[in-house]
């Protein structure tokens, strides 16, 4: 086991920067989930880890160990960092049992050994008896399930997960996510998991690296990336905050700060030394915003979609229509497209201003 | 700061891909440019005293145009029958679609000449089969084969299969919306078939053209049947002619000719790139293929002549031949009296040079077959998974032998191995090692193909998985990229050893004593008038490309679609 450093890693391709300048310092035995939209560098930064591509600039460190520099780079095969495909990646000219031992064969253990490993390792994921089956036939679960005992036969020292519920339905992505969870518990391995859906990732994520377009835009634990997002895009990415533009009236004291935003002035959470500006965002969340009475923001509706029990509203502020806003209405309580309505917020974080993070 | 093992990496991969380029350039690149250089410097010297002796002799104009003459002909007339039968076995619900096909496409499986002499025999006027139905011409009437017409037909039946192939696989991704949609917008079938279908067909049928016509115009086997006695020759028989009766002293002179016939079909090559490139193979179609046109009342008459045409094309010259072969001599008409089995028995146990060429047909066919199912295996992992700039060229470069005409790789590889190799001194001319160099060369890609298309369907991700676990390059390829794509790849090798067991063209040009293949054995026997004999040697071959066919059938459905060409 070991942990993994990356030192400003930058990958080109042509003259797209598909990874661009990303430091990361994951502890051993940390979950760590890497977050982001298709398209933002997480596949290719895994690949990176895994050495199946070449970094143009930086370092990946596993383990004190440089595996990464430029032109040059420990092969895959050396590096003993285990990867979950997320089509499972099972070789079926093989049995199962040949899958999972297949790594100590390359590493010429003796067969006794190597038989002993084998099982435990499916016993581990509770497979026992499984080992003379053929990946084609055993569920899409068990399949993940032998994919996990293939990586982690040989004690990798880190194991990285490609997107691997992305395949499944959703009933079998929960159970997925608590084998995973309890797989972690297990082995204590250091794990790099990949994925786009955010919930699995607060879920399952001792941290969580966001990124966006080729860099990475906050690494934090699920609680701080959904109280104290550092960018708009965060904010707006992490459980669909709503970001809206504000003035902040005084200056920071005991991590809050006076606003005023859509009309509303109002004491929100900010971050240590923020300063007085006119030009400022908030992210509100819409358990933030309490409908009903007469709060100080005049709203249009412009959409009402039933949610058993309560509706979730979409609405824009009156004083500027660009400005969208959602929040739940419990029922019996109702909204209909194009009325309006007057909210309050109670809360909110002042997302600070690019470059002072 | 040096990592370990960065440099052993990069050193197993140089190696591979040092080795699998080196095997190709040797295979491709060197002998094609050995022909060149002959024609800018003929001898070793700077001369055009041969390029314009071969082009101003009036000999090789009329070779030339009636290669022209016969590959246009040749090539419409299978355009024409193979688009037909495609289009009526894959847009209607005539019946026995599976064993048509396997029937349809044998005739490209049997060598040229083979299928030259079988239409010889059946139509001569010593034709058993003709004896037989009493309709035999008398004794002394010219064969009507030996003509132009008889040419054209004949490339005709041979590369119909050919179009009918790859029309076929176009009209298999042909999404059924496109003929729904046109079917609701009121058009009736046959304006359907002709404003929707065939139009989406052209870059299939135009690829097609261009593969038959290269076909037509590199083909030895049937005008080297048909046409030498009738005094009509194109250009692989004018090449081969000047090197029956000239020696090495006319390489030179004939490396100019077949490098005409290499142009002239280059153009065909260039018609296929241009058509290949408009069509991507990666579509795997989420539409299902069209509903069958209903034929009704029509249906019977369809099938039946449907079963004609493999009567015509396949049943009746395979009995000539076998008939021809049961005969004592020439001429003699076959009764329960007449019919013998001497004719297989002189081939397999009397006459040496038949009884060798089996041995030695049978050894190049197997080592071409073995060879390029090895190479297959990294040079198209390299190509599909390995993609860089120089792959392509890399699988262009493997294409080539097998593209161009087989007389031009043969002059290329007389060229190459005329005089002993400098430096290490290998000395292979006149013997059966220049046959088995050139072998391995034309039928490489014959193993490749398929493989390229079978690593195209499995997961990089398989093989990526071997590699975190620690599996180096060579254990890759061995026990997780072989056994993946072995099916397709043991196909094309049982396609290669087909291919090579009756091949003639190349062997033609090559073959010393005690260097002889099946293909020349007929050859001889046909040209020095025993045609009883050659009819047993190709009875023979038919026999084991059947067995062949047959046995490849019991593996046929863990192959990837379309390796198996007979296979519908």
């Amino acid at each position: 086991m070991a942990g993994l450093k990356l030192e400003n890693v930058t990958k080109t391709f042509g003259d797209h920067d598909a990874v661009s300048n990303v430091s990361m310092n994951v502890a051993n035995g940390e979950f760590v989930a890497v977050l982001g939209p298709s398209g933002c560098g997480k596949t290719t930064l895994l690949r990176l880890v895994a050495g199946f591509e070449q970094l143009n600039a930086g370092q990946i460190i596993v383990g004190g160990e440089v595996m990464s520099a430029p032109g040059q780079s420990v092969p895959p095969e050396l590096r003993r960092v285990g990867i979950v495909f997320q089509n499972y990646a099972l070789w079926p000219h093989m049995t199962v049992a040949e899958n999972v031992g297949y790594s100590l064969k390359v590493a010429k253990v003796d067969r006794a050994t190597r038989e002993k490993r084998v099982a435990d390792a499916l016993a581990l994921v509770d497979l026992q008896g499984y080992g003379d089956r053929r990946p084609a036939n055993l569920s899409g679960g068990q399949r993940q399930r032998v994919a996990l005992a293939r990586c982690l036969v040989s004690a990798p020292s880190l194991v990285l997960f490609d997107e691997p519920l992305a395949n499944l339905d959703v009933h079998l992505r929960a159970a997925m996510e608590d084998e995973f969870a309890a797989f972690h518990k297990r082995t204590g391995t250091t794990i790099i998991y990949i994925t786009h859906d955010q919930a699995e990732a607060m879920a399952l994520a001792d941290r969580i690296a966001v990124m966006d377009r080729g860099r990475l835009i906050q690494f934090a634990t699920p609680r701080e990336l959904y109280e104290e997002p550092a960018t708009e895009m965060v904010a707006s990415f992490i459980a669909q905050g709503m970001v809206v533009p504000c003035e902040v009236l005084s200056n920071e004291t005991n991590g809050r700060c006076r606003v005023r935003v859509l009309g509303q002035e109002a004491e929100f959470r900010c971050r240590k030394g923020q300063g007085v500006t006119a030009d400022a965002k908030v992210c509100i969340r819409s358990a933030d915003i309490s409908a009903g009475g007469d709060g100080p923001i005049g709203v249009i509706v412009r959409r009402s979609v039933y949610k058993g029990g309560g509706s979730r509203i979409e609405a824009v502020a009156k004083a500027d229509e660009s400005v969208d806003l959602h929040f739940e209405l419990a029922d019996p309580h109702r909204l209909e497209e194009g009325a309006t309505a007057r909210i309050s917020i109670g809360s909110g974080w002042v997302i600070p201003a690019e470059g002072a993070a | 700061m040096p990592l370990t093992g960065a440099r052993k990496y990069q050193g197993s991969d140089g190696a591979l891909i040092a080795g699998v380029a080196i095997i190709v350039a040797m295979l491709s690149i060197v002998p094609m440019f050995r022909l060149a250089f002959e024609i800018v410097m003929p001898q070793g010297s700077l001369s055009a005293a041969p390029t314009i002796a071969a082009l101003s002799g009036s000999a090789t104009w009329t070779a030339t145009l009636h290669s022209l003459q016969v590959g246009i002909g040749g090539t419409l007339l299978a355009v024409v029958l193979g688009t037909a039968v495609a289009l009526l076995v894959s847009l209607t619900d005539v019946r026995g679609r599976g064993p048509f096909v396997l029937f349809y496409v044998v005739p490209l499986l049997i060598a040229p000449q083979v299928t030259a002499l079988a239409w010889l025999q059946l139509f001569g006027p010593a034709s058993p089969f003709l004896k037989l139905i009493g309709m035999a011409p008398p004794l002394g009437t010219r064969n009507p084969l030996y003509s132009t017409g008889g040419i054209i037909a004949l490339l005709g039946v041979q590369y119909a299969p050919l179009v009918f192939l790859m029309v076929r696989a176009g009209l298999r991704k042909l999404p059924r919306e496109l003929v729904e949609a046109g079917l609701s917008s009121g058009a009736g079938r046959w304006t359907v078939v002709g404003t929707i279908i065939l139009p989406l067909m052209t870059p299939s049928i135009i690829g097609a053209t261009a593969l038959a016509f290269v076909s037509c115009v590199g083909n030895f086997g049937i005008p080297a049947f048909l046409g030498i006695p009738a005094g009509y020759l194109v250009l692989p028989t004018l090449i081969y002619q000047r090197l029956a009766s000239g020696g090495p002293a006319v390489l030179s002179e004939v490396a100019v000719l077949s490098m005409l016939i290499g142009l002239i079909a280059m153009a065909g090559i260039l018609a296929q790139d241009f058509a290949a490139r408009r069509r991507d193979y990666r579509i795997t179609s989420a539409s299902l293929t069209a509903a069958p046109f209903t034929l009704g009342k029509w249906r019977p008459l369809a099938e039946l002549l449907m079963w004609l045409v493999v009567i015509v094309v396949l049943v009746l010259p395979i009995l000539g031949l076998l008939l021809t072969s049961l005969v004592a001599a020439y001429g003699v008409p076959l009764t329960m009296k007449t019919v013998t089995l001497a004719n297989y028995e002189f081939v397999l146990f009397e006459h040496a040079a038949a009884r060798r060429a089996f041995f030695n047909s049978f050894g190049l066919s197997l080592a071409a077959a073995a060879f390029a199912v090895v190479i297959a295996v990294p040079l198209a992992y390299l190509i599909t998974w390995r993609k860089r700039w120089w792959t392509r060229f890399l699988n262009l470069s493997a294409e080539l032998p097998y593209a161009l005409p087989g007389v031009v790789l043969a002059i290329a590889s007389l060229l190459l191995f005329l005089k002993p190799l400098p430096v290490i001194g290998l000395h292979i001319y006149n013997t059966i090692w220049i046959i088995l160099y050139a072998y391995l060369a034309r039928f490489l890609v014959l193993a490749l193909r398929p493989t390229i298309s079978g690593l195209h369907q499995i997961d990089r991700s398989l093989e990526e998985a071997a590699q975190v676990a620690g599996a180096g390059l060579y254990r890759r390829l061995r026990t997780i990229v072989f056994p993946l794509v072995a099916p397709a790849t043991l196909a094309g090798g049982v396609l290669i050893f087909m291919t090579a067991f009756s091949e003639l063209t190349v062997s033609a040009l090559l073959w010393a004593s005690g260097s002889e293949t099946i293909g020349v054995v007929i050859f001889s026997f046909e040209q020095g008038g025993d045609s009883n004999y050659a009819a047993a040697v190709s009875t023979l071959t038919v026999l084991v490309t059947f067995v062949l066919m047959l046995f490849t059938n019991l593996f046929a459905r863990h192959l990837p679609s379309g390796v198996l060409p007979w296979r519908d």
